[in-house]
């Protein structure tokens, strides 16, 4: 691909995150009652004062003008302040921010690992026992109710038989100097395995509970394209020239059958982003996911409101990266 | 004569009728779909099925364990929640809950999506533009995140879920029909229709729409199972139906408190998610096998 193409693909997100400003914007006006009668709640405050609060905070500007404003604040990342921690929205995003990308691409490292060797096995053993097995979990693992699933992994692994934590992320004896804020890599930079040993057990079952619906996805993707390729002219050639089974599967066919799992992938990454509000909140895990399901009950909107769009906006962009990595990764398709 | 036989011969067999045959002769398919219909039946006869009232609560049962673990008792056959409110009963109440969201968010998110994609697809122009806009705009937000924030600021209820939802839904079958129409548009029943001085609204819904309705029908029991997944945990988070109303997500979180001692009260509600959601996922692949005429031999 060119790097016209490229700029032409990037420049028509443009108009895709105006709309995404503009949803967002107009869910602000649904909340019942504005900014000012939640941050007053039952204080007592003179009509003065409130019409100033509104003044102060643009609010009592037309539609139009508090969007340009909105529009403003947010392409600069001012999204005021949170309610309820008192301090700049994009603060207190940005604190929570890691624990929410660790658990996120350990998860997504967990069902790529299960689900590649998983579904090329399925589809050489193909309507042998274990496909048969592969297909039925991974139909379960579609179907779960990821809520259920962590709190059945939760009660016999953290109440019954107590080998792994309840919730959190660290217990409090241990501690690690941020450096990425990845704590499982902060670990390893300092060098302490018990450290290490600690995060992870804290974070494999809401990793498994988050990346198993993706598994199982990647799993038949894997599978339905691994048999297609296999049954392609070249690797029938390939073994007929009379090289060895292992050699055409991982130089010839692996390469090609893995394109649709890499872009499936890709685009399951923006899923994890809506899984992880409700695995967060099951596990206690200190991420953004949990903050806005909280800030919900508190009627913290500004936060959700910041939150909404950097989620949309990541989900914009995870999108267009599998766009363009489908089209690197195979050359015959144009955009 | 022989001419006239083989006319005879031909049944005249919409492709929907023919789909659905094939469908049936799977066994798998077919259990699937009859676990769909006894969910179906349990919420429409919840009150002559249930054994208990849902909403009970008598403190003296708390926490009483399924009938065949030590102190449980057959009359509540899965025992009772923290409020001893008597599970199974509110496992089938809870069941309207599930289905009728689930039914309610894919009639109406279908029926926008489909004359949606018609437009766009037949129509183009600045009609295509438009809706594929706004298509695109409203992919963009991950589902939960985009319920959970909407329905965090207009408030929970039976309404607002649906209303939330299919905001977000009708993209789904709008993409479909969309591309579907855009194939036909070139096909030759079309311009003949077309050509005959069909109006566009004819062509729209009694040409194009019957012959590309297998798709979607496909694809909306496949988005069911996905919605009704959506209900419960929204229902899980507290942003559902409000209590004391059963429904199973709500259910499920409310066995969190005692996870020590009786798992049953989170259990057995999420059995019955899994399952319908499995029966609606089966049931699914089994029509799109029977609709995609490469399975047909």
């Amino acid at each position: 691909m060119n790097f016209g193409k490229f700029i032409e693909r990037l420049a028509q997100l443009i108009p895709v995150l105006l709309g995404v400003l503009v949803i967002v914007f107009s869910m602000m006006a649904l909340t019942p009652g504005d900014p000012v009668d939640i941050m007053i709640g039952d204080q007592p405050i003179s009509a003065e004062q409130e019409a100033n609060l509104r003044h102060d905070m643009g609010l009592d500007l037309p539609p139009v003008e508090r969007f340009v404003k909105f529009l403003g604040n947010a392409i600069t990342g001012d999204f005021g302040l949170s309610f309820f921690h008192r301090r700049p929205v994009l603060d207190v995003i940005a604190e929570r921010l890691p624990a929410t990308i660790e658990l996120s691409l350990f998860s997504l490292i967990l069902a790529l690992l299960t689900s590649i060797p998983l579904g090329v096995l399925a589809a050489l053993k193909k309507n042998t026992i274990f496909d048969r097995v592969s297909t039925v979990v991974s139909l379960f693992g579609v179907s779960l109710p990821g809520f259920w699933f962590g709190i059945l992994l939760l009660m016999l692994f953290a109440v019954h038989l107590q080998i792994l934590p309840v919730s959190g992320r660290i217990d409090y004896a241990y501690e690690v100097d941020a450096v990425t804020h990845l704590l499982l890599i902060d670990s390893l930079i300092a060098g302490r395995l018990d450290t290490f040993a600690n995060v992870l057990s804290h974070l494999f079952l809401p990793a498994l509970t988050l990346g198993l619906p993706m598994a199982a996805i990647l799993m038949r993707v894997t599978r339905t394209s691994m048999l297609e390729v296999m049954s392609q002219d070249y690797i029938v050639f390939a073994e007929a020239k009379g090289i060895s089974r292992t050699s055409i599967l991982i130089r010839h066919a692996l390469k090609n059958a893995l394109i649709p799992t890499v872009t499936v992938a890709a685009l399951e990454t923006g899923s994890l982003l809506g899984g992880n509000m409700i695995v967060e909140s099951v596990f206690g895990w200190p991420g953004l996911g949990r903050l806005v399901v909280e800030s919900i009950f508190v009627r913290n909107y500004p936060l959700v409101q910041a939150a909404v769009l950097f989620y949309a906006v990541t989900y914009v962009f995870l999108n267009f990266f599998a766009d363009i990595l489908y089209t690197v990764l195979n050359p015959r398709v144009k955009l | 004569m022989s001419e006239s036989a083989t006319y005879v011969a031909i049944e005249k067999v919409s492709p929907l009728r023919r789909n659905l045959k094939i469908f049936m002769t799977s066994k798998l398919s077919t259990v699937a779909a009859s676990f769909v219909i006894v969910f179906v039946g349990m919420a429409l006869f919840a009150p002559w099925i249930a054994p208990h009232d849902p909403n009970e609560t008598d403190l003296f049962l708390r926490l009483q364990p399924p009938a065949w673990i030590e102190g449980g008792d057959i009359s509540y056959l899965l025992g009772c929640d923290g409020l001893g409110r008597d599970i199974l009963s509110r496992i089938i109440y809870g069941a309207r809950i599930s289905i009728f969201i689930g039914v309610a968010v894919i009639v109406v998110a279908t029926s926008i999506g489909i004359i949606a994609g018609l437009a766009a697809g037949y129509l183009r122009g600045w009609v295509d533009i438009t809706i594929s806009r706004l298509v695109d705009i409203l992919v963009s937000f991950p589902y939960l995140i985009f319920a959970i924030a909407l329905i965090g600021m207009i408030g929970a209820g039976l309404q607002n879920i649906i209303l939330v939802l299919v905001y977000k839904e009708w993209v789904v079958p709008c993409r479909v029909v969309r591309g579907e129409t855009l194939a036909a548009r070139e096909i030759e029943y079309v311009e003949a229709a077309r050509a005959l001085g069909g109006s566009s609204r004819h062509i729209m819904l009694r040409e194009i729409l019957p012959n590309i309705l297998s798709p979607v029908i496909v694809v909306s029991t496949i988005r069911m199972a996905h919605v009704i997944i959506l209900e419960a945990s929204l229902s899980f988070l507290g942003l559902g139906v409000q209590p004391p109303t059963a429904s199973w997500g709500s259910m499920v979180a409310d066995g969190r408190a005692f996870m020590l001692g009786a798992w049953w009260v989170s259990t057995f509600p999420g059995l019955a998610i899994l399952f319908l959601v499995l029966a609606i996922n089966v049931t699914s692949q089994g029509l799109r096998d029977a609709f995609d005429p490469k399975f047909h031999d």
